[in-house]
């Protein structure tokens, strides 16, 4: 190993950490700043020390919101991940339904969070929401602003609605990958359609389902506005979600110091889980290797 | 194992086809008979893997019946034709060892653990995998791969035929030979029914029995390599079997003299007057160079190794030699004539009988 020793190179990386201090860190430090002092006012702040953080840690509300956040994105990630595998399994391969079908899933995906709360806050009236009118004519009792169950399924399947086609057009992604000579070889060999699917279309489709999985679990994880929209957090806390609950914490009640010692370890958790993702997704590639 | 028989099949991609260039195969009838080794030959998209996959059911023919052993099977699934495939490109199940990749067809049918357990480890020693069983097929090489998918055609015993598609193209050469040889022999040891696809003719010639020769949506020739070699049915047999190809000239023909650009030759037998368009063809193994016969220039000369190819001129067209390594090679202009055993008259790319021998 005949490596040249040259300190000088360290100044190659200098413009990336000066980007990446005023994008990220130099933001980031006023929110480290807040989260470690306290103030009586006037602008005048003194040293907390991790006391924001000890008090965050023993709040029981914040871990009531981390407890629906973590509920939340479960439930959706066992609903949309399926789900969109079999949307994308049932789609033509190819002609002009496949591109006719593309076209429809990628619909809900161009539309923004604000407009897909209202058009789930309207749909889901009792008084002139098509489906709350509607389930309420049949019988079915739904108010989603009064009833804790109707507000879950409503965020809920205004979440697969929303998102499913992402998972799907990943999984078609997937699919059209796969030579035609794998299906005939199934075919020779006399494989079920479970075999085929289980043998041949998921490890094949297991890369982009791996990335499926980690943005639906770190866009759910951090949702705000489409809940925020339908239910505003409510009935009572029953959708509060992470997100919804600091926003109540830092504007509502401007507590800007629990609110910062709780984003920083809001952060931390979604860095967390992501890296645990990355991890087992590459030991997983390096094991077949 | 089955005789299969192809009766009047025909078929064509094109939803209404029209004319006969509208079919990738043309009409076709032909017994496989059981037990035997073919080779089906043919440059690129000339329906080989057509027949193929008809064969095989990945593929409804457009009109026709094929029978398996007197029993129609045109419409019948995959599945229930009990037959293995090859394809040119391996297929492995990557997230199973290659001992489950080549236990899957027996799985499939439920057959008996133990037995699968013997067989597999039979059939990953033929392919010379023994040692790798319990690896994950992912990771192995291209050849590998194909290896697996081969064991995985080779795994079933009763089959009704193995079909190969092109099945050695991804494999390096000197496994080629050998996997080449492991195939007739496992023809030799069960005596399926085997049908291999290739454009190699190298490989045709030495895998099969008989070997069918296509061209452009049509079976132009079915026989031995011998029958092949010295008497192609068809221009295009001539052209593509041999290396190089067979020479063709125009000429005109009548009884047992052919003339070549005002050059009498003798033929030795009598073709009669044939009418069309009418060449003769010889290999360059029968042209011989020298001191009689049609004015020539050479060209070109190529040395292979165990023999010289020349190029030479005639009458406007190519014409290839073949000489041994000791033989005189003339420079410039010289003469070449025929080995009358070995010249094939064609009258519009069809081969035509001599009068005796009919």
């Amino acid at each position: 190993m005949n490596k040249t020793v040259n300190q000088k190179a360290w100044f190659l990386v200098l413009p990336v950490l000066l980007l990446v201090a005023f994008s990220a860190v130099i933001p980031l430090m006023t929110v480290v700043n807040y989260s470690v002092q306290d103030t009586f006012g006037n602008n005048v702040f003194f040293w907390n020390g991790i006391a924001w953080f000890e008090d965050m840690l023993e709040s029981e509300r914040m871990w009531a919101a981390l407890w629906r956040q973590l509920a939340f994105s479960g439930l959706i990630l066992a609903i949309e991940i399926p789900l969109g595998i079999y949307v994308a399994l049932n789609m033509p391969k190819s002609g002009i339904w496949a591109s006719f079908c593309l076209v429809l899933m990628s619909l809900p995906l161009l539309i923004p969070w604000n407009v897909v709360g209202t058009i789930w806050q309207i749909f889901g009236r009792v008084d002139i929401g098509l489906l709350g009118h509607t389930l309420d004519a049949i019988g079915i009792e739904y108010n989603y602003t009064q009833n804790f169950y109707a507000a879950w399924a409503t965020v809920i399947v205004m979440d697969v609605w929303h998102w499913t086609s992402l998972v799907a057009l990943l999984a078609y992604a997937g699919l059209q990958s796969i030579p035609d000579a794998y299906y005939q070889a199934a075919k020779i060999d006399q494989a079920s359609r479970w075999a085929v699917f289980r043998y041949i279309e998921l490890p094949k489709m297991a890369g982009v389902l791996m990335i499926a999985i980690l943005l639906r679990f770190m866009d759910s994880f951090m949702i705000y506005t489409e809940p925020f929209v339908v239910t505003g957090g409510g009935p009572g806390n029953s959708t509060t979600f992470l997100s919804i609950d600091l926003v109540k914490m830092a504007l509502g009640q401007f507590d800007l110091g629990p609110a910062a010692a709780f984003s920083i370890m809001y952060y931390l958790v979604i860095l967390l889980i992501s890296w645990v993702f990355y991890t087992v997704m590459t030991n997983l590639d390096k094991r077949d290797a | 194992m089955a005789k299969i028989t192809l009766d009047n099949l025909a078929h064509s991609y094109a939803p209404a086809p029209k004319g006969p260039e509208d079919y990738a195969l043309k009409q076709l009838d032909h017994d496989w008979a059981d037990g035997e080794a073919y080779a089906l030959l043919g440059a690129s998209g000339c329906g080989k893997s057509t027949l193929l996959n008809i064969i095989s059911g990945l593929l409804e023919p457009s009109q026709g019946r094929i029978l398996f052993d007197g029993e129609d099977v045109t419409h019948a699934p995959t599945a229930q034709r009990n037959i293995a495939q090859v394809f040119q490109f391996p297929v492995v199940y990557d997230t199973m060892t290659v001992r489950q990749n080549l236990a899957f067809p027996l799985r499939n049918r439920g057959a008996d653990a133990e037995y699968i357990t013997r067989r597999v480890q039979q059939i990953g020693a033929m392919i010379g995998m023994e040692d790798v069983l319990d690896r994950k097929a992912r990771g192995l090489t291209a050849d590998a791969k194909q290896k697996i998918s081969l064991g995985r055609g080779m795994v079933r015993e009763d089959v009704n035929a193995l079909l190969f598609d092109e099945p050695l193209t991804v494999i390096d050469p000197h496994m080629k030979w050998e996997l080449r040889t492991q195939l007739k022999s496992l023809h030799h040891e069960f005596g399926h029914t085997m049908i291999y696809v290739t454009h190699d003719q190298t490989e045709a010639l030495t895998f099969a029995d008989r070997v069918v020769v296509m061209h452009d949506g049509r079976v132009v020739q079915i026989g031995t390599p011998q029958e092949l070699f010295e008497r192609p049915e068809h221009t295009f047999v001539g052209y593509f079997i041999g290396s190089p190809g067979m020479n063709l000239l125009p000429a005109e023909v009548r009884g047992d003299r052919a003339v070549i650009n005002g050059t009498e030759i003798a033929l030795g037998r009598s073709f009669g007057a044939p009418a069309g368009k009418v060449e003769l063809g010889v290999r360059p193994e029968f042209v011989r160079l020298g001191d009689a016969g049609l004015p020539a220039t050479v060209t070109r000369v190529e040395d292979v190794g165990r023999h010289r190819i020349v190029r030479a001129a005639v009458a406007g067209r190519e014409v290839n030699a073949i000489l041994g390594e000791g033989a005189p090679v003339p420079a410039g202009e010289t003469l070449v004539a025929f080995a009358p055993e070995g010249v094939n008259v064609y009258a519009d790319d069809w081969r035509v009988v001599p009068e005796d021998a009919a």
